[in-house]
């Protein structure tokens, strides 16, 4: 039985509408910070469960500015991400505003992400706030439709 | 778990994207067949079609109250719940994963830890 081994990364509920997401990481906060808004390396790991990939990493990291972010696999399969940026502060915080197409957009999801040096790394805060509790339960269970295949592949290997 | 659940019931029951958000909806509380057509824009018989499928997939429960039928998760709707959190878990697990190999490349004069 595989137990839980995600004990770098913590994702919790938080009042009605928040998701609160905490990972530590063994480089300085200026690398992490820049890791989240050089598309080059962003293209490099923000891709979901295994087999998707980022063609098109769009990110203009200063306030105002706008990111896209499309996704795809080998069955052709896609979808992507807009936003803007609110606040950028170099190394220690980002605000932006996402939505998900799919192709609808989901409701705008604000985002916090906070980059604090820890130990000799870094504690990296993301507080995600939804518009209300049901966008909140939604976007979670949106987000397990990737995870859903896999667990197909998994239930046909077990009849 | 008990032994009449029906993993295979209940992934088909999960397979459709109305009934996913209906369990996320149940997610926050029971809520009646009026409450759970509101926000999808569909017709009452609709959403009584989807929670009868999960109903007979044996994710949600209903109790009765005078005149109301609230629906709620059942164990096993609570379960499947828990798993679409742990798969979100699972792949920002992963992207963060890939962020450390990525960070180790970045800072080449770092104390690298002696293993």
């Amino acid at each position: 039985m595989n137990t839980m081994t995600t004990t770098k990364m913590t994702l919790k509920t938080e009042g009605d509408t928040h998701i609160v997401v905490t990972r530590h990481f063994a480089a300085s906060p200026e690398a992490v910070y820049r890791a989240h808004t050089d598309p080059k390396i962003i293209q490099k790991w923000l891709l979901g469960p295994e087999g998707w990939t980022m063609p098109v990493c769009i990110n203009e990291a200063r306030p105002g500015g706008k990111f896209r972010y499309e996704w795809t696999n080998k069955k052709g399969q896609g979808f992507f991400v807009t936003g803007e940026f609110v606040e950028l502060q170099p190394y220690s915080k980002i605000v932006h505003i996402e939505r998900m197409h799919l192709p609808d957009p989901t409701p705008d999801n604000h985002v916090e992400t906070r980059f604090e040096p820890d130990g000799s790394g870094t504690l990296m805060t993301m507080r995600m706030t939804l518009p209300d509790a049901q966008t909140r339960a939604a976007m979670l269970a949106t987000g397990m439709e990737h995870g859903m295949e896999a667990s197909y592949v998994r239930l046909e290997s077990m009849i | 778990m008990t032994s009449s659940f029906d993993l295979n019931a209940s992934f088909a029951a999960l397979a459709d994207p109305t009934r996913r958000a209906i369990l996320a909806r149940l997610a926050l509380g029971e809520a009646t067949v009026n409450e759970l057509a509101q926000p999808f824009e569909m017709t009452q018989p609709a959403i009584s079609q989807h929670l009868k499928v999960l109903e007979e997939a044996g994710l949600i429960v209903q109790r009765v109250d005078g005149t109301r039928r609230p629906r709620r998760l059942a164990k096993a709707g609570i379960d499947a719940m828990d798993q679409w959190l742990a798969m979100l878990r699972k792949a920002l697990e992963k992207n963060y994963d890939r962020l450390d190999a990525v960070l180790a490349t970045m800072e080449p004069n770092s104390k690298r830890k002696r293993q």
